[in-house]
């Protein structure tokens, strides 16, 4: 990575121009050619330093419905109940993290009804209780990576 | 809301942008719409909220940044309003959220997320928020990571 790919990382978080040529607005800002900063997005996409490029879409607003879970879950059948999470299509991310509720998981949907339906499948498939914390309010959600 | 051109927009963007000189076009031919009527329906989903910013994503773990803390804060509800913003305004705090308490499992009301390259800087980052919630947090922990076990981009219809 040089100063041009961080330029890029830093520099084009958010505002990636809706215009006919927008690699060369973008090229401008960052201070490279049009067609290195196309060929550096796809090769830091490619290496797995950027994991997306393209509009982030608030699954709110499109309709759709999002929550935050977590669950409670014994040592021993932490395998077995991460497959049965993992195997939803609608479970976008899961973490196992630190604490005495163990694993943590986003539900996407695209109706707010099918959350519900998500979550008992869940509890009926692990035997386990299923925490919800739908979102309440929102405080200034950005990525702001610098590096 | 959203129309069916709207939709198709959706679908045809949401896993990335074709890697090309004009990707409105090639997002445009795709979904049989001109051009010019695609950024007239993407500029009006980025002014109406329903895309929340449009670039890259960088891989916070590819770039060295592998503590992530789960900040969780019990804050007086009366004061949440107030201070939520301030929490979510710092420049190392990625997603900030109000969420439910689920007591008596469960007495947390702030979820504040914070990447840094180490559990020390988390932790430091974490007093940071400490000091911004001041007497209205009553306890508060950091749950970290431990291990990625699904990550998916949003998948919307």
């Amino acid at each position: 990575m040089d100063d041009i790919d961080r330029r890029i990382i830093n520099a084009l978080q958010g505002g990636f121009p809706v215009v006919e040529r927008p690699f060369a607005a973008a090229a401008e800002t960052v201070g490279a050619a049009e067609e290195d900063v196309l060929a550096r997005i796809a090769r830091m996409l490619g290496e797995g330093t950027l994991t997306r490029f393209g509009p982030l879409f608030n699954a709110d607003r499109m309709g759709g419905a999002f929550t935050l879970c977590a669950m409670s879950v014994p040592a021993a059948e932490f395998e077995r109940v991460a497959a049965i999470v993992n195997a939803c299509p609608e479970v976008a991310h899961n973490y196992e993290r630190a604490h005495r509720l163990n694993m943590w998981f986003v539900i996407a949907c695209d109706a707010p009804g099918g959350i519900r339906a998500v979550i008992e499948s869940i509890e009926r498939a692990t035997g386990l209780a299923v925490l919800d914390f739908p979102k309440l309010d929102e405080y200034f959600v950005e990525m702001k990576l610098a590096v | 809301m959203s129309g069916p051109l709207d939709r198709d927009i959706v679908r045809a963007t949401q896993a990335g942008l074709p890697l090309v000189l004009r990707p409105w076009a090639a997002v445009a031919a795709q979904v049989g719409a001109s051009e010019e009527e695609v950024m007239r329906r993407v500029r009006a989903m980025l002014a109406d909220g329903r895309i929340r910013r449009i670039g890259v994503v960088p891989n916070h773990y590819a770039l060295g940044i592998r503590a992530n803390g789960m900040s969780v804060w019990d804050v007086d509800d009366a004061a949440i309003a107030a201070l939520g913003p301030q929490v979510g305004a710092l420049d190392f705090v990625t997603h900030c959220y109000r969420r439910p308490r689920r007591p008596p499992e469960w007495r947390y009301n702030l979820f504040a997320m914070v990447h840094a390259h180490t559990r020390g800087e988390v932790e430091a980052k974490v007093a940071r928020i400490a000091a911004v919630l001041g007497d209205a947090c009553r306890a508060h922990e950091v749950l970290y990571s431990v291990r990625i076990l699904k990550k998916t981009g949003l998948r919307l219809a």
